[in-house]
């Protein structure tokens, strides 16, 4: 970004303004004016976003890469310029080094199906780590399963951090040749520290993917920076639609890797008897794509980016630092995870409270959060809970909101009654 | 009680507070003669329900392990004060009668064996208002079904 245009834009985020983007948060939620603190969740979306794909619905649609006229061109242009944009976006070195997949879920389904099938040899290991989504625990069981590798744990220390000692001590004896760990935790709001895990890994030998869901919705992501070799992230936490998310590998990786799902779009030539790929990224993306989503979530990257990360990312701290004070004032709020290096995901307890019915106590009041074990239940059993509620900050949230949050918690307290 | 949920009363009356703060019969049945245990994989409420039954079949006595919200705490607890001098065909259909409560927030057939048991149920007609939280309401229930049938386990799945 020029000089010119960074001194044009405010320090800080103009979050009037930008709650004006969104229709949705000025509707009503049992009466009570909506307080949407479930981001990490699913963002809400802005009018750039849904304008994008009103207007290539009601002008510019047809399929991508296979029609020889005007409307199958701009689509495909537009869709091919979702990948331009997701490339600027993780300051990937080569467009086609951009897959276009469902959702995160699905970027490491395909890296454990195909890379791990391909690379991984019976024997060899996979580190996750213990602060897992289960996103990023059932696929490589499942290639254990199928295929015989080793699936280890790194244990997460106390304070909700990744434990380094017991990181380097699984790729102690080489065996390891992948490690996928989050880049940022969606229950803890720990940041794990990604270069160190890459430099780690590297020297034992292992390749690394760092499932950035939650991280690439929170800071700027450059992956070369990283220097890991897979990242993989979803659209619709970044403001954008459902059904779209970008798996990025190093293009010899992705060259080297056989194809996932097999169909249209993804092969070269045909016949009964063999098929060869098409190159990548298209090897990747079989069938008609999600090409509607391509272009919402080329919006929300432009929308984010005029924004401006630096921006983002000091709002949020400064949102999390303020939860974080203020929800350790309410008597019996117990905070789950005390990472130095943290984002906008703040999960606790309440004493006495389910998590549940914190949870639609606060709904009443227009609140939404979550509740539950965010799909994170090994590491629920670690720190020996059931549930937890969790409140999530986005770039539309504000301070009134989060003192919202911790006077009605204060509320459900007394409505609950301290139990002995 | 504070003024900013006193709208909530229709769902956390003080029924379903004084019994989710204060399970009846909260323990393991040393000599229970049945038991299941039921799952709620959503949110990660396990009950476990324990039944005594008497020489003629009826249930004699019931209990009920686990943790979990209010609802499904104060659903359990009550189920063990219900329960007990019935058939296993009136504890269904109280079961059954419930479910149908929580689900819609009314209950046509809520009369006969059953009314007296439902008098005491309404209050969980305000889960109809929540729909992810009527398998809090069930699971107990659910459980009880799988006990009386011999099975060993239930799921609100």
């Amino acid at each position: 970004m020029s000089d010119a245009r960074a001194l044009e834009r405010p320090a800080g985020l103009d979050v009037a303004a930008i709650r004006r983007d969104f229709p949705i948060l000025s509707e009503t939620v049992r009466g009570k004016p909506l307080v949407f603190l479930d981001s990490a969740a699913s963002a809400q979306k802005p009018r750039a976003v849904i304008e994008a794909m009103v207007q290539a619905m009601e002008h510019r649609y047809a399929n991508v890469h296979r029609g020889l006229h005007w409307m199958s061109e701009r689509t495909t242009e537009a869709y091919e310029g979702a990948r331009d944009a997701a490339a600027a976006f993780l300051n990937a070195p080569d467009r086609d080094e951009i897959v276009f997949v469902r959702n995160t879920t699905e970027g490491i389904n395909l890296v454990a199906h195909s890379y791990g099938r391909a690379f991984l040899k019976p024997g060899d290991a996979v580190v996750i780590s213990a602060m897992e989504h289960h996103s990023n625990i059932v696929p490589w069981q499942m290639l254990r399963d199928a295929h015989g590798v080793e699936l280890r744990v790194a244990p997460v220390t106390e304070s909700g951090e990744l434990d380094l000692e017991g990181f380097e001590a699984r790729l102690a004896d080489g065996r390891v040749k992948l490690v996928s760990i989050t880049h940022m935790s969606n229950v803890l709001g720990t940041y794990t520290p990604a270069e160190r895990i890459v430099a780690l890994a590297h020297a034992a030998g292992a390749a690394v993917l760092l499932d950035g869901s939650q991280a690439a919705v929170h800071r700027k992501v450059d992956v070369q920076a990283l220097g890991c070799d897979f990242y993989v992230f979803t659209g619709h936490k970044l403001y954008g639609p459902t059904g779209i998310g970008v798996l990025w590998a190093r293009r010899e990786l992705l060259e080297a890797m056989p194809p996932f799902l097999g169909g249209g779009d993804m092969i070269s030539s045909v016949s009964f008897e063999r098929s060869t790929w098409a190159k990548v990224p298209h090897k990747f993306e079989a069938g008609t794509p999600a090409i509607l989503e391509a272009i919402g979530l080329k919006a929300a990257i432009e929308w984010t980016t005029a924004l401006g990360w630096d921006a983002i990312s000091a709002h949020e701290q400064a949102l999390t630092d303020h939860a974080l004070a203020r929800l350790a004032a309410i008597e019996g709020v117990s905070i789950l995870g005390r990472a130095q290096d943290r984002g906008g995901v703040v999960s606790f307890t309440l004493e006495g409270v389910h998590a549940h019915d914190v949870a639609t106590l606060l709904d009443r009041q227009g609140i939404a959060v979550r509740a539950g074990q965010h799909c994170a239940e090994p590491l629920m059993q670690r720190f020996g809970l059931d549930s937890t509620v969790r409140a999530s900050f986005a770039a539309y949230t504000t301070r009134a909101e989060i003192d919202f949050l911790a006077e009605q918690l204060a509320r459900v307290r007394s409505f609950f009654g301290a139990r002995g | 009680m504070s003024a900013a949920f006193e709208e909530l009363r229709d769902l956390y009356q003080e029924v379903i507070l004084d019994h989710g703060r204060h399970p009846r019969n909260h323990r393991r049945l040393a000599d229970a003669d049945r038991s299941a245990k039921g799952d709620n994989p959503m949110c990660g409420d396990r009950v476990e329900v324990f039944l005594r039954l008497a020489p003629d079949g009826r249930i004699a006595e019931a209990t009920f392990e686990g943790r979990g919200c209010a609802i499904s705490q104060a659903s359990a607890s009550l189920m063990t004060e219900l329960v007990p001098g019935r058939t296993a065909e009136e504890a269904r259909a109280i079961g059954r009668a419930l479910r149908t409560l929580a689900r819609t927030g009314v209950c046509p057939d809520c009369e006969g064996v059953v009314a007296e048991a439902m008098e005491r149920l309404a209050p969980f007609a305000g889960v109809s208002e929540y729909p992810s939280r009527v398998k809090c309401a069930t699971l107990a229930w659910h459980a009880l079904d799988a006990a009386l049938s011999g099975e060993g386990r239930a799921t609100t799945e």
